[in-house]
């Protein structure tokens, strides 16, 4: 019959010779085969003193961006809380007194802005929905911690630090047509 | 005289202990690096500079893990089994012959704890005690897991043992002396010309036979059924914890490494490295050439023992006994009968 696949194979039954039943060809055989993966390049990175390289478009840990004056972008508009799929950001607005125009871009800012790292299941959603670009996620880690208050990221731990800048052009690719 | 041959003795049997401890805690490292590189991976690396402190770090949390003993146990042999296993797995040692003599202010001096007649013999006979360690340690642990492990070492042992003491008739035919000293000097010089006069050119078929066996008395893969941790758990430490079973896992490492020391005793010329003795002649230089010539031996043989493990599948035990009785013993006895016949017709020739 033909065969559908042409993957069948023809078995056979023959009886092993008693070079074959001593097996000591096969096992010097093995053998060199598990010798020649003692010399092989190993596929092991060794993680927290190495780290592979990240997708430029990589959704890890968020930041809040500022702009190249040092004023915060955000506007507490809430649609990055809105849009978030998992409920993790939080935030309480407050208007911009005189005076604090160097730290926030516009009258109304986010005086609390919390993100909850168990909650959070990194869409992406929030960069999306954000009108003034102020939240990006990069291609950093959330670090691992044993308490779970320890997860909920403040202010203090999003917003961009003026002195490590984050660069956000790759990620702005898709935006620009 | 006898005051400085003791106190050389003395002296020798602590290094000697020293050196089998020290050989056996990074052998462990040994396999576990080994068994990285075989796949892929890098092995331990975080314990000091490329992990060499791992034996150590083991070690410790070995000494710091709860010291469990089963209720139901039988205590006093609980206890005992594990002692046992790591004493006869030391005792051997006493007979191997480590270098050529040494000289120290105008005497020479056997470096070997003990020079027995019957050199073979005991270690034989301590290989074959070393297996109560297991079957008392399986048996007192009061678990089925631990008596299959015991009773699959015991009748392992038992049939492998006779292939084995087979294939040294052989060689002790040969040399025509039990002891290890006399079948090391005799294996001096070149055969046929060209090769070393090690047994192994000799007796190729009894290395093999010997080897297989070696493997299956140190409970080594592929023939560690008796721990097997996929079917029995752990098998005969099964139930150990602490030091207890840091004992018995340390004394396979030991048994390995006198057990490599006796394949490159008998079989490969112990610490004889063909025409050295041309180059030099100050017996102190040869045995400290010696000495790392037979150390050198002894690693390849305890690289091996972990090359063959990360290559070959665990037997069946059906298969185990199946090679032990129906291959290896009939080979051994056409080997030793093959050794003596070509031995009578040289006298004739």
């Amino acid at each position: 019959m033909q065969s559908l696949t042409n993957r069948s194979k023809v078995v056979s039954n023959k009886q092993m010779s008693f070079a074959e039943r001593t097996y000591l060809i096969p096992i010097i055989k093995g053998m060199m085969i598990t010798l020649k993966h003692l010399f092989k390049k190993k596929v092991t990175l060794d993680y927290p003193k190495m780290t592979r390289p990240m997708a430029p478009v990589y959704r890890g840990k968020h930041i809040l961006k500022r702009d190249q004056n040092g004023a915060e972008n955000c506007t507490a508009c809430g649609l990055c809380a809105v849009a978030c799929p998992a409920e993790a950001i939080t935030m309480v607005a407050a208007e911009r007194k005189k005076g604090e125009e160097k730290l926030y871009k516009e009258e109304k800012y986010a005086a609390i802005y919390e993100i909850n790292m168990l909650r959070c299941i990194f869409c992406g959603l929030c960069e999306e929905a954000c009108p003034k670009e102020a939240i990006f996620l990069t291609d950093e880690i959330v670090k691992p911690s044993d308490l779970r208050e320890n997860f909920i990221y403040g202010k203090e731990l999003l917003v961009e630090k003026m002195d490590h800048r984050y660069d956000i052009t790759k990620r702005q690719k898709h935006l620009i047509k | 005289m006898t005051d400085s041959i003791l106190l050389f003795k003395f002296v020798l049997a602590i290094v000697t202990f020293a050196i089998s401890l020290g050989v056996a805690a990074y052998a462990t490292y040994g396999e576990r690096k080994i068994a990285g590189l075989f796949q892929d991976r890098l092995g331990p690396n975080n314990a000091g500079p490329w992990g060499l402190l791992q034996p150590l770090a083991d070690g410790g949390k070995m000494f710091f893990k709860e010291d469990f003993i089963p209720a139901a146990s039988e205590k006093f042999l609980f206890i005992l089994a594990p002692g046992i296993a790591m004493f006869t797995a030391l005792m051997t040692s006493a007979i191997i012959p480590w270098t050529s003599p040494i000289l120290i202010s105008g005497a020479l001096y056997q470096v070997q704890v003990a020079d027995i007649d019957i050199g073979i013999l005991y270690s034989l006979g301590f290989v074959s005690i070393g297996v109560y360690g297991i079957m008392i340690g399986g048996w007192a642990s009061n678990n089925k897991y631990s008596l299959m492990g015991a009773i699959r070492a015991s009748s392992q042992m038992i049939s492998y043992e006779l292939a084995m003491g087979l294939a040294l008739l052989a060689v002790i035919i040969m040399s025509g002396s039990l002891s290890l000293n006399d079948i090391v000097t005799a294996q001096k010089g070149s055969f046929l010309g060209f090769l070393p006069n090690w047994n192994v050119f000799k007796q190729p078929v009894g290395f093999l036979i010997f080897l297989i066996c070696a493997f299956a008395e140190t409970n080594r893969a592929p023939f560690d059924l008796p721990e097997c941790e996929t079917e029995l758990v752990g098998g005969y430490h099964t139930e150990y914890s602490s030091m207890k079973l840091g004992l018995f896992l340390f004394s396979e490492y030991i048994n390995m490494f006198i057990s490599s020391a006796i394949i490159a005793t008998v079989y490969f010329g112990g610490y004889n490295l063909p025409l050295i003795g041309r180059f030099v002649t100050d017996p102190n230089a040869l045995a400290a050439i010696g000495f790392a010539v037979f150390f050198a031996k002894i690693l390849f043989f305890i690289f091996f023992y972990m090359w063959i493990r990360w290559t070959l599948p665990r037997f069946r035990y059906d298969q185990l006994m199946h090679l032990g009785w129906k291959s290896l013993i009939p080979i051994a006895i056409i080997n030793l009968l093959v050794t003596g016949a070509v031995l009578i017709l040289k006298d004739y020739l």
